[in-house]
């Protein structure tokens, strides 16, 4: 069963005749340990998907417009984190880009990860403490008892990402969101982060969700991969067929677009153009007009969903079947 | 902490330095000669080269700056020439009214401001929002002597409720009841920097609230109640904190006209009245008196705000 | 064209504050046509019908010399425009050069922010108070008086402004390019100061309208002779129980003409870049 399902997820924001998509029609699952990554470009509705799914959508703002969020196979769609708390359902946490601002200036980390630990947990404050310890250790904080007393200014920026995590883990959590929590670290870091969400998901049975524009990162982390454009999900593949044989033109593209080590000197490659901005694609495909394989029908019918292999699907009306080696 | 204490104190006594220069050479600049100033025009030559041997105006000007300034940290303020008193004790006089006008204004701007800018913030967007911001920024828009003056006509005049004018010490008799001389007066100083906050505690909780921290503190499961006081209200204090000593000014200022409409013996009128009948330097008196009155009230402000945000503190 | 048109897209989001810029061009043509407007001398006294209370011939009424109050309030308009523009003006050619000066030269800059700082240690009315004494009273000097106390927040605004354009990468580009301090002055630093001045000068225009009025209460400001609102209000003190139409209308015609700058200045913050939406409050 998985864990964390989106079905049809979209998210708009403005109402009426101004209203204008910036998910459209998101649909992926997680399952027990394992690692979907969620990749796109800036703008392409990740974060938005993932916010949605966590419940965080700020007010006023972006909303659900249709779609379901289903948590262990309950439905809380449109329930916000602490609503998800009275009513008893499982718990699904997220750690974000900066750890620095991400975390509150004036309290101490120790309070912090205690709050996170009240929420579900009722137990006395010296307790809390007790367990905030032993997850600044699961998350292999050195000194965990002395880093509790400290303010998030005093820790370097691996170490606060590393706090976040364990705030995040304080509620046991069966799904973990990851938007992006590497991008602002040292690469060296970055590796050792990484690291740690892989074992702490298997470890404690998570499904987690992945977020970056990192393919690199992907290649390293994840088993499954959703690419999204202009907040839809183009195309889902484990990693393995994505990097090997990806079936629509904009994931050929991202591969085409990676550098490759040991491949003489070559023009890095880019993608011509730029992504559309939310709701000016009236017609068709929307990434038709940057797509090196682009039809007539292109422009005018939307791309319907299509098979390649199992578990593999590409939102495109002619997606490569043959796969072309790298 | 202790080290930053001591530099503020030292940057303080600095600015006082350099503005007591000023107040000091206000005399000066006042066109005429100011042994006249001081006496005013109906003094006699002799009296004129008496004061000026007393006060030694025939010296080098430093030396009449140090002699001036000297005395002043004694609490020699000079003699008012309308009062033919010490110039303290006309401040002294007025002390009461003022301090007690000041403290019971600065509770109303706190206790009205504060909580109806923390409920126009959470209600952000909401029609509630826009009432309570509009009417905030028509308030602040209003000069207090109108309000006064309508206050009066209303409370005094017409419903017979509230004096209108003067304040009888509540030392004297009727005790505590005198203080509601001071209602009127206190809210009418108290509207607009009551809104004034108002405005400044909203926008601070709206900025507090699109902080990254305040997400990570929803993503817990925390309900939005405590999500605010536990997280935004707090740290939106701290802006409001640090506009405690300009609206500690502003309230200075003001009280000058509030005190002429209400007719209050308060240092504020005392000014008027000695600007009215060249009392020079009464003027020049209550100048540094508030002066170091505002600029202990800014270091105190600046201490307790580095008390509250732990960043500074550690540096 | 589109840029002019992207100033006015914050009054469209804000109704209210379309009534403000129409009430502010109203104040404005009463200024400059007030012989037209007016349908009375604003000095001829009638003392027939003194004090008389508002009706289809003096629609505002007549105060204790039997003159026309609304064609006093209507000329007072052009005092309330002068000081405004007066105290605008002030603060700007004092605050501009003094503030752009010490971010760009910062060993004379922190003297100079230092001497501020000692202007702001005194209450701005207190200031213009002391100005007043020393200058005497007149229109010329309540505006002097007045700007003082803006000087201040004007020139610590443009400071930091420019400390931050400053470290802009464009500018840290230009100069590495080893363009002279003018030119980088003219053509990198005060076009981006205009639309941070232009909300300022909204604010102080407004609060310069409140400050004016009092000084002219207290009998400071402008003389007598000359109608303005503040003047008004200190004449109908005496009448206000038995004429209270003389302490309404002059009194509105303050409050409508700072509320209408604040309106106005407040939707200009919202169009502007966020950068700088955190230095500029709403107070002086």
């Amino acid at each position: 069963m998985s864990m964390l399902a989106l079905e049809y997820l979209t998210v708009s924001v403005g109402s009426g005749s101004f209203a204008v998509d910036i998910v459209s029609g998101v649909s992926l699952s997680v399952g027990r340990r394992e690692i979907v990554g969620l990749v796109g470009e800036s703008g392409s509705g990740k974060s938005m998907t993932s916010l949605a799914a966590m419940g965080l959508l700020p007010k006023p703002g972006p909303h659900i417009r249709s779609g379901r969020i289903l948590l262990a196979g309950v439905d809380v769609t449109q329930l916000e984190p602490w609503q998800r708390v009275e009513a008893g359902h499982g718990a699904m946490a997220m750690i974000f880009q900066e750890p620095m601002t991400s975390l509150n200036p004036v309290r101490r980390v120790g309070d912090q990860i205690v709050e996170a630990v009240q929420v579900r947990e009722k137990i006395s404050r010296a307790a809390a403490m007790d367990r905030a310890r032993e997850l600044l250790e699961l998350v292999r904080i050195p000194d965990a008892l002395m880093q509790l007393r400290a303010f998030p200014h005093q820790l370097s920026g691996g170490m606060r990402q590393r706090v976040m995590i364990a705030i995040a883990l304080a509620s046991r959590p069966q799904v973990l969101i990851a938007d992006e929590p590497t991008t602002a670290l040292d690469v060296t870091v970055q590796f050792q982060i990484l690291r740690l969400l892989r074992e702490l998901c298997n470890e404690l049975d998570m499904a987690m969700l992945f977020i970056t524009h990192d393919m690199g990162v992907i290649a390293q982390l994840a088993d499954r991969v959703a690419v999204m454009y202009a907040g839809r999900i183009v195309e889902t593949a484990s990693v393995k067929e994505l990097f090997g044989a990806p079936g629509h033109p904009y994931s050929r593209s991202l591969m085409d677009c990676m550098p490759i080590r040991g491949v003489g000197l070559r023009r890095l490659r880019t993608i011509a153009g730029q992504a559309p901005r939310p709701g000016s694609v009236r017609a068709g495909c929307a990434f038709a007009a940057r797509c090196p394989d682009m039809q007539d029908s292109c422009r005018v019918d939307l791309p319907p969903r299509r098979e390649l292999g199992a578990g593999h699907d590409a939102l495109c009306g002619f997606p490569v079947t043959d796969g072309r080696p790298l | 902490m202790w080290s930053y204490v001591l530099t503020r104190v030292a940057a303080m006594l600095v600015t006082l330095f350099f503005a007591s220069i000023i107040i000091f050479g206000f005399i000066h600049a006042i066109p005429g000669d100011p042994i006249y100033v001081l006496l005013g025009d109906m003094a006699t030559p002799e009296q004129a080269e008496k004061l000026r041997e007393s006060l030694g105006l025939n010296q080098p000007i430093i030396v009449q700056y140090l002699q001036w300034a000297g005395r002043a940290v004694t609490g020699d303020l000079g003699r008012s020439i309308f009062y033919q008193a010490p110039v303290l004790s006309a401040i002294a006089d007025g002390a009461e009214t003022s301090i007690l006008l000041a403290s019971i204004t600065m509770t109303w701007v706190l206790l009205i401001g504060v909580p109806i800018g923390m409920i126009a913030a959470m209600r952000h967007g909401t029609w509630l929002d826009q009432g309570l911001s509009g009417a905030a920024m028509l308030l602040a828009s209003v000069p207090t002597f109108w309000v006064g003056l309508y206050l009066i006509l209303i409370f005094a005049a017409w419903l017979g409720w509230l004096p209108s004018s003067g304040y009888p010490s509540i030392f004297e008799e009727g005790g505590l009841a005198n203080l509601r001389y001071l209602l009127l007066p206190s809210l009418t100083l108290a509207a607009p920097n009551a809104a004034l906050i108002l405005r400044l505690t909203r926008a601070s909780m709206l900025d507090v609230s699109r902080e990254d921290y305040v997400r990570t503190a929803r993503a817990k499961g925390i309900r939005p109640w405590r999500v605010v006081t536990r997280h935004i209200f707090r740290n939106a204090l701290l802006a409001v904190v640090s506009a405690f000593g300009f609206t500690f000014a502003a309230l200075l200022s003001e009280a000058v006209v509030t005190e002429t409409v209400f007719a209050l013996p308060g240092i504020g009128r005392l000014v008027v009245q000695s600007i009215l009948n060249r009392d020079y330097p009464v003027i020049q008196g209550i100048t540094l008196v508030v002066v170091v009155i505002y600029l202990v009230i800014n270091l105190l402000v600046d201490i307790s705000y580095r008390l509250l945000d732990p960043r500074v503190e550690l540096q | 064209m589109k840029r002019a048109m992207s100033w006015l897209a914050p009054f469209a989001a804000r109704p209210i504050a379309l009534v403000g810029l129409a009430l502010l061009v109203v104040v404005l043509l009463a200024a400059f046509f007030a012989p037209w407007m007016a349908p009375f001398d604003p000095q001829e006294m009638d003392p027939i019908i003194r004090l008389s209370p508002p009706d289809a011939v003096h629609w505002f009424g007549t105060d204790q010399f039997g003159r026309d109050t609304l064609s006093r309030v209507i000329y007072s308009s052009r005092m309330a425009l002068l000081v405004g523009v007066g105290v605008v003006v002030f603060a700007m050619l004092t605050g501009v050069p003094i503030g752009v000066f010490s971010a760009l030269f910062p060993r004379v800059g922190h003297v100079l922010m230092r001497m501020v700082d000692v202007l702001m240690a005194f209450p701005s009315l207190l200031l213009a108070l002391g100005l007043i004494v020393i200058l005497g009273p007149s229109v010329a000097n309540s505006i002097i008086a007045v700007g003082a106390g803006f000087l201040t927040t004007t020139t610590r605004i443009v400071y930091g402004l420019t400390l931050r354009l400053k470290s802009e990468t464009y500018v840290e580009a230009a100069r590495s390019m080893g363009s002279r301090t003018g030119w980088l002055i003219t053509r990198h630093i005060l076009p981006n100061l205009v639309s941070p001045l232009l909300v300022q000068a909204s604010f102080v225009f407004a609060f310069a309208q409140l400050a004016a009025a009092s000084l002219d209460f207290l009998g400071l400001g402008a003389p007598p002779t000359i109608p303005s609102w503040g003047n008004m209000l200190a004449e109908s003190r005496q009448f206000i129980t038995r004429a209270s139409w003389l302490l309404f209308f002059p009194g509105m015609m303050i409050v409508l003409t700072a509320f209408a700058l604040n309106l106005v200045g407040d939707s200009l913050r919202d169009r502007l870049d966020p950068r700088f939406r955190d230095m500029l409050g709403g107070e002086a």
